[in-house]
């Protein structure tokens, strides 16, 4: 993160020739020069819109800056203001469990479980069943978001939704009265694929001839899983939760489907900075928020890399 | 369970047992294997019904086949712009997303750049970390002084940006799973390294780009929050946001314009997912495994 502080182009050129001994798999006969002059345009990109926006939000947060009115022209810089301001705040703290409920609920609990569990039973089939599943759950995560977003919206309607009149019980309002569950479940369903799709290329490294092994001696799923499975997998499983963990923090979909209403009941962080931000004009204080975010994604990754780096040491 | 009777009890022998167990994990297997399928069919039903049905409501049902509603596409003066609007900003991301992660790839696979390793998982964990949703304030912002707003180069450039450091990743994986000696015989023959690049990195790495591409596309196709935020009006919008304000915009939703619009924008990636799996298989390769 040194980086943070350079700008843009200072750095293209720091990113120019480097001398040194020359490296030895360079088979193309590529040499450094024209390597770093490859490596240049993704580096300026991913600098300009990426490290300077998270650069930027520890700024504006700790200002009061707003979209409209005084504050727009002049921002002044208010401290920690924004930060008190935020952990006394109800909606905010209503807002930060919500998300935690969001994340366990539907990244940990369901779209891990359940792909693990879709991959373990897919994994020595091969044929239409396998597909058409597999299908079907790619379908799902790779479908745009607006539109899956009202496929749920239609699932779960109050009168005419498919759910109700398959339950037979007109009339249940999923969004209103259960806002948190439902997203939970439609993120499940949205997502499940990538962790799918990640434990099943895990298992092929799992030897048939253990598992087989295993069986014989009668040991029973459960510790199949344990002793057999898991822990040639482990990796896999701490990568995979990482990533679901974070996308599944910092998803905006709920927003689509719910707008985090009936009473901000289903407001999870994402949600919360958008209306406070943008709909409502306080864009220092929504920075301020922002960069708790930033930092909680922070934190989320290095518990699953130190537990990655365990495992290595341990290896 | 019915299948042991209790005079097996004593008779069965250690493999026995496994076979009835073997059975029974079977049956337990397609029953939760036709729940997940019920499960992930269902909120799907409605996209293949409403559009051909002549009079669509909202829950799905057998349609009375019509083909009609697809005229009320051509009714909305937005519908088509916004499909062409979202072709250009998933091509063009594409585009400079396979150019650049491509080019960063071989060098950071092919040459020994200090601190490669780290490096890359720096990107990759940054590019998790800050995501469009957590700094849309500072985005907001730079496009603003860039004078990047109502852009779609704006709304371009911010998502290559987003999407570089995991298509990087990808990329050298491929990379590096093929072997130099391609390479090195060309050189012996004298080719230049932007001739090897051309005639020989990119056709062996040509499902990697083609992962990459279609990745980045279903990526961009898909975005809301990024163009949602950055352009103002109606006519530079993708179809993500036309979508939205399709069915939150005041007044009863128009079903037949719904249905045939989500339809119609949806079928690209369901189609280019048909490709890419029919052509290399849709399949994680080793990259992600450490």
């Amino acid at each position: 993160m040194v980086q943070v502080t350079s700008r843009p182009d200072e750095t293209v050129e720091g990113a120019g020739p480097v001398t040194g001994p020359s490296p030895a798999p360079d088979a193309a006969g590529l040499g450094r020069a024209r390597a770093a002059g490859f490596l240049v345009p993704s580096m300026v990109l991913i600098l300009l819109f990426l490290v300077v926006p998270a650069a930027w939000t520890i700024y504006l947060g700790v200002t009061n800056y707003r979209l409209t009115g005084l504050a727009a022209a002049n921002p002044e810089v208010v401290g920690l203001e924004n930060y008190t301001r935020a952990l006394s705040d109800e909606r905010f703290r209503n807002s930060l469990v919500l998300t935690l409920q969001f994340v366990l609920g539907s990244a940990v609990i369901g779209q891990a479980c359940l792909g693990f569990a879709i991959a373990y039973a897919l994994r020595d089939r091969r044929g239409p069943l396998r597909r058409v599943v597999e299908a079907f759950i790619l379908l799902a995560w790779i479908l745009p978001s607006s539109v899956v977003a009202f496929l749920w919206i239609a699932l779960l309607d109050r009168d005419a939704g498919t759910l109700n009149a398959l339950l037979g019980m007109p009339g249940m309002a999923w969004l209103l009265d259960y806002p948190m569950l439902s997203i939970i479940i439609f993120n499940t369903w949205r997502g499940t694929a990538f962790s799918m799709m990640l434990y099943a290329a895990a298992l092929e490294n799992v030897p048939r001839s253990h598992l087989e092994t295993a069986r014989l001696a009668g040991a029973s799923t459960g510790q199949q899983l344990r002793d057999v499975v898991f822990p040639r997998i482990r990796g896999h499983v701490l990568t995979n939760l990482l990533l679901i963990s974070l996308w599944t923090f910092n998803d905006f979909s709920p927003f689509l489907i719910t707008a985090g209403g009936p009473e901000q009941r289903s407001e999870i962080l994402a949600v919360y900075v958008y209306k406070v931000a943008l709909s409502g004009g306080e864009l220092g204080f929504g920075a301020a928020i922002s960069f708790i975010m930033l930092l909680i994604n922070l934190v989320i990754a290095l518990i699953y890399l130190r537990m990655l780096g365990r495992r290595k040491e341990r290896a | 369970m019915s299948t042991v009777t209790p005079t097996a009890d004593e008779t069965r022998t250690e493999p026995s047992r496994v076979a009835v167990r073997d059975v029974l994990a079977r049956i337990g297997r397609y029953v939760f294997l036709c729940v997940v399928l019920a499960f992930f069919a269902l909120p799907l039903l409605w996209l293949a019904t409403a559009p051909f049905d002549d009079t669509p409501t909202i829950a799905a049902s057998l349609p009375q086949f019509t083909l009609d509603n697809f005229r009320a596409l051509l009714d909305n003066p937005y519908a088509m712009t916004s499909l062409l609007n979202s072709v250009w900003l998933a091509g063009g991301t594409a585009l400079l997303v396979v150019t650049f992660a491509a080019l960063a790839a071989y060098a950071l696979s092919r040459v020994r750049v200090p601190g490669r390793d780290a490096l890359l998982y720096g990107l990759l964990l940054l590019s998790s970390i800050v995501t469009g949703t957590a700094t849309m304030v500072p985005l907001f912002e730079l496009a603003f002084r860039l004078n990047l707003i109502d852009s779609r180069l704006g709304v371009i450039l911010i998502l290559t940006g987003g999407l570089l450091p995991a298509a990087i990743f990808i990329l050298k994986d491929f990379m590096d799973a093929t072997p130099t000696s391609y390479e090195e015989s060309a050189r012996v023959f004298g080719a230049s390294p932007l001739q090897i690049m051309r005639h020989i990195v990119v056709p062996v790495v040509r499902p990697g780009l083609a992962t990459v591409g279609v990745w980045a596309v279903a990526n961009v196709w898909g975005n809301f929050l990024v163009p949602f935020l950055l352009l103002r009006g109606p006519d530079k919008a993708p179809a993500a946001v036309i979508m939205y304000t399709l069915y939150t915009e005041g007044g009863q939703a128009d079903l037949r314009l719904l249905s045939t619009f989500s339809l119609l924008y949806s079928l690209p990636v369901a189609l280019m997912f048909v490709f890419v799996s029919s052509r290399y298989g849709f399949r994680f390769h080793g990259g992600i495994k450490r």
